[in-house]
């Protein structure tokens, strides 16, 4: 097979970078580790470079995983009222809408809470353990494109705001304790901004060019 | 112009969305079809219809903005007697319950960040539409925000989903969610495909074109 890494047409432009939100052209300097560099025209941030990105990610998205799964098999919280004790789960709001044929509501928790999380826990794991091996997934390209789609639709963060206010609203009316996977979600929350941080995506798309 | 060098559409080069690869811009009156080499993702030279995708989805978020407010997003049933809340009424009745902090959230998340978000897209596509050339930095920054704090809207649709999951005891306490989330929900779903389908570059090339 021959040496494709002179001939790949996408090694044409290597050294240059447009900016995506004014599309100014910029020659691609080299940075120092934990250095950016932001557009001068519009501000808007072109690349970065992180210290050992591809471990640091895999390591944040195997702790992602592990707390995922805690945050969805332990019960979220428990509803006291009259004596009356009510245990839900993270997918139990879900459930509900589901079985009030509310299904455009129930997909949308579904997979603002559940599903993109774990896809882009999953997908991440899919196409970095492999490259960091020097292997280079099926479709690795498709599926870290997607990665970059979930991080949009996943909305675990917000969805921790709305815990806070349901609690805040429901205080004065019952007892409500807290679950195992509450701070499991809250951890999780930490731990994929963490990986979200330790992500280089220039770095990773260099790495599959080196794999095709 | 500020930069060392021209913009990439002017060197004859377009990047794409997903690895910012930059790629030759093809000959011919369409570059429709152009493929990233490297991440084989779509390539445009501009988001495609920026500007009429964007409009489409904003005038619809706009229609619905008038029911996710009207309509009740939640009906609190104790003893028998139902209680329906708006989006507005909730917040009023965390001021009552002297929830201040908590009530100022609710409030800039799902009212606030709605209304200003609808205002700057448009203000934004109506800036390029009238080729402005008034402080672009400012206006890609508008654009940044916009783009960022759209999601912390689906606060109330999540609160609503967390009350459904805990009050269930039918003979004391249900929570029925009202039409008014589906329509809220809606708003916040298509703006945020609005603020996507927008393309910044626009109004840079805007300015461009002066020059
Ligand atoms: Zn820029
Ligand atoms: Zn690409």
């Amino acid at each position: 097979m021959p040496d494709k890494s002179s001939s790949h047409p996408s090694r044409l432009f290597h050294n240059l970078i447009a900016c995506h939100e004014c599309d100014l052209l910029y020659r691609v300097h080299p940075l120092r580790y934990g250095e950016r560099a932001n557009c001068s025209r519009c501000g808007a941030a072109l690349y970065a470079k992180k210290r050992d990105s591809f471990e640091h990610t895999i390591i944040l998205a195997l702790t992602s995983l592990m707390l995922f799964t805690l945050a969805n098999v332990f019960p979220f919280m428990t509803f006291e009222l009259h004596g009356r004790v009510q245990e839900s789960l993270l997918s139990t709001g879900v459930k509900e809408f589901f079985e009030r044929d509310m299904w455009t509501l129930g997909v949308l928790v579904l997979c603002a809470s559940i599903l993109f999380p774990a896809l882009k826990i999953l997908g991440l794991l899919y196409v970095l353990v492999p490259l960091e091996f020097n292997r280079r997934p099926w479709k690795a390209a498709l599926a870290f494109r997607l990665v970059q789609h979930f991080q949009t639709w996943a909305m675990m963060d917000v969805y921790l705001l709305g815990v806070i206010v349901a609690v805040v609203k429901l205080a004065d009316m019952a007892i409500l304790v807290p679950g195992v996977a509450i701070y499991s979600f809250v951890a999780l929350i930490i731990a994929l901004a963490a990986a979200d941080s330790a992500l280089d995506q220039h770095a990773v798309w260099e790495k599959m060019e080196e794999f095709p | 112009m500020t930069g060392p060098y021209p913009s990439a559409a002017r060197a004859g080069l377009m990047s794409c969305h997903a690895c910012h690869q930059l790629s030759q811009i093809p000959a011919g009156p369409t570059h429709g079809d152009a493929i990233c080499p490297r991440c084989e993702a779509h390539i445009h030279l501009r988001k495609p219809d920026s500007l009429s995708r964007t409009w489409a989805l904003l005038i619809a978020a706009y229609i619905l903005y008038i029911p996710a407010n009207l309509l009740p997003v939640m009906t609190v049933i104790s003893f028998g007697k139902g209680e329906a809340d708006t989006i507005l009424s909730g917040v009023k009745e965390l001021i009552h319950a002297g929830m201040l902090p908590i009530a100022l959230l609710v409030f800039f998340a799902s009212i606030t960040v709605p209304v200003l978000k609808l205002l700057a897209l448009t203000f934004l596509l109506l800036s390029v539409q009238y080729k402005s050339q008034w402080r672009p930095r400012e206006r890609t920054k508008l654009y940044r925000i916009t783009e960022v704090v759209g999601r912390w809207s689906m606060i109330d649709i999540f609160m609503i989903s967390i009350l459904i999951a805990l009050v269930k005891l039918e003979a004391v306490a249900t929570i029925e969610p009202g039409p008014g989330a589906i329509s809220f929900a809606a708003v916040v779903i298509l703006t945020m495909f609005a603020a996507m389908s927008f393309d910044p570059r626009l109004i840079w090339d805007r300015i461009e074109e002066k020059a």
